[in-house]
């Protein structure tokens, strides 16, 4: 026990383990905010009257969902990074963190579409005739009405959601996001295989350590915001 | 003025005298739902100040005839006017459209995460563009005079049903609507909330707004309606005031349905 003790602090006191974390929160932290923006957007659409953008929110979403993550990143470095030549920062490694926001929050915002109008479906019917008949236009319908009781009814799958953005913002590896965790962790392997239990638990540990904290959290407020009716 | 049907009408003691000018109108209006036609050509005409209760078997399409009133369902051919104007098609036109007609729901249907007072004021200012300060004064002045102020504060789920749909009558009246749609306002209610609800409908009745209410609630139609309209399989089979509708219903469809509300 000692023994895997002193493996641990050895591992950390090589390599900057809290350092890789830190990138994968905040690309999920970025890629949460923009995908919940996105993901919003593409909801209204798919609920609004307009019937070519409920088409275009739908065939989005289908597109997105069904695409492995990792054909997204590697898209983003190979055609719009190498191919388009697109730049978003001159710093090297900002550039691609910055991709790598972009690849996760197209990506998710599929799912956050879909969780937010699971959300809707909480909401009767009735609400959006009552908001309709007192002269609301969609918009400000959606907006007043609609959508902070379906945002209400959605936390529990836009919590699941965030927590599969966290696990896989370690794709952004495939966006050249080299110090991010499973990066670290491939070299750590490498170069320490005598140690690879404690650089499994290691991350897995990490993990968990984030992951069960979003989920208490999502179950709470869900209850606690929870609509009466 | 030519003395329409709705003129000649006797008049129900008590309810404003004078009947108006023509505020809604339908003329010749078709719906159908796939294959069931459930609107046929329905010709309606309600002046301003008239209360008219549309009573019939469910599934008659009372509730289809209110909805496309206020434009919550479209029709497939006729024409629906309020105030001369005919129902506009989408966007800034209907909304304000919408606005002039006030609607009271079966199900209440008050934003379950608003307060009551929000739900009375939210319409006002949203989409009227009042003051908040006018609005939130006018919205208690409203829910007093409905019964409920002293439940401003409260979530609607907090609130019986009774003082539920008085609340959404506030709301509707909050408006300032020309003509007021009621679909079957006290069938979700527990019986002992009907007449509190029943109460604020004849007070408004009384006070000269132009109704149109589905129900099948006699005592008030006796009290406040100047006409009754009986609508089966989506037709009108028969116009007649409150009393003679009541007491000697003209076709057999009527009288079928009659025998059956009185019958328990
Ligand atoms: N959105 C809809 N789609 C299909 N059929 C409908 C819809 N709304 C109502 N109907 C049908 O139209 C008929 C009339 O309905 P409704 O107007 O609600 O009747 P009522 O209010 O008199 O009970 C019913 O047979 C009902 O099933
Ligand atoms: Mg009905």
């Amino acid at each position: 026990m000692g023994d895997f003790l002193s493996q641990f602090a050895e591992l950390f006191a090589n390599y900057d383990v809290l350092g890789a974390f830190w990138v994968n929160i905040q690309l999920t932290f970025w890629a949460a905010i923009f995908s919940l923006i996105l993901g919003t957007v593409l909801a209204l659409m798919r609920i609004s009257p307009i019937a070519s953008l409920q088409w275009a929110g739908t065939a989005y979403v289908n597109i997105l969902r069904n695409t492995p993550l990792t054909i997204i990143m590697t898209f983003m470095f190979l055609a719009v990074w190498t191919q388009l030549q697109i730049r978003m920062s001159d710093d090297f490694a900002t550039n691609f963190f910055r991709f790598a926001v972009i690849g996760l929050t197209v990506y998710h915002a599929a799912f956050v579409c879909e969780a937010i109008r699971s959300g809707v479906n909480t909401v009767p019917l009735g609400q959006a005739e009552a908001a309709r008949a007192i002269g609301l236009p969609f918009l400000p319908a959606a907006r007043l009405i609609i959508l902070p009781q379906a945002f209400r009814g959605a936390i529990a799958p836009l919590g699941n959601t965030l927590i599969a953005l966290l696990k896989n913002s370690t794709v952004a590896a495939a966006a050249s996001v080299s110090t991010e965790t499973s990066t670290l962790m491939r070299e750590m392997i490498e170069s320490n295989s005598d140690l690879i239990y404690a650089i499994f638990m290691t991350f897995a540990i990490g993990f968990v350590i984030l992951v069960i904290p979003i989920g208490l959290l999502t179950t709470y407020l869900s209850n606690r915001l929870a609509v009466r009716r | 003025m030519d003395h329409g049907e709705a003129t000649t009408t006797t008049e129900p003691a008590g309810t404003s005298p004078t009947l108006g000018p023509p505020l809604v109108e339908l003329k010749d209006v078709n719906k159908h739902f796939g294959d069931l036609h459930v609107l046929q050509d329905i010709d309606l005409t309600v002046r301003k100040g008239e209360v008219l209760v549309v009573i019939g078997p469910s599934g008659s399409g009372k509730s289809t005839l209110c909805r496309a009133i206020n434009r919550l369902e479209t029709i497939d051919s006729g024409e629906i006017r309020i105030d001369g104007q005919p129902l506009p098609e989408e966007g800034k036109a209907l909304a304000k459209l919408r606005a002039d007609v006030g609607m009271v729901f079966q199900a209440f249907n008050l934003f379950a995460h608003k307060t009551i007072l929000e739900n009375v004021t939210l319409g006002p200012i949203k989409v009227r563009r009042e003051r908040t300060s006018a609005a939130k004064e006018r919205a208690l002045a409203l829910l007093d005079r409905v019964g409920v102020k002293n439940q401003a504060g409260k979530m609607p789920a907090q609130l019986s049903g009774g003082q539920q749909q008085r609340v959404a009558i506030a709301r509707a009246l909050a408006m300032q609507p020309k003509v007021m749609l009621f679909d079957e306002p006290t069938s979700a209610l527990d019986p002992e909330m009907i007449n509190e609800v029943l109460d604020v409908m004849v007070a408004l009745a009384k006070e000269g707004m132009t109704m149109i209410v589905v129900t099948h609630e006699m005592g008030f139609a006796r009290k406040a309606a100047n006409r009754v309209v009986f609508m089966s399989d989506g037709q009108i089979v028969e116009e007649a005031t409150p009393e003679e509708f009541f007491t000697a219903p003209r076709s057999d469809r009527a009288k079928d349905f009659l025998s059956k509300i009185l019958s328990h």
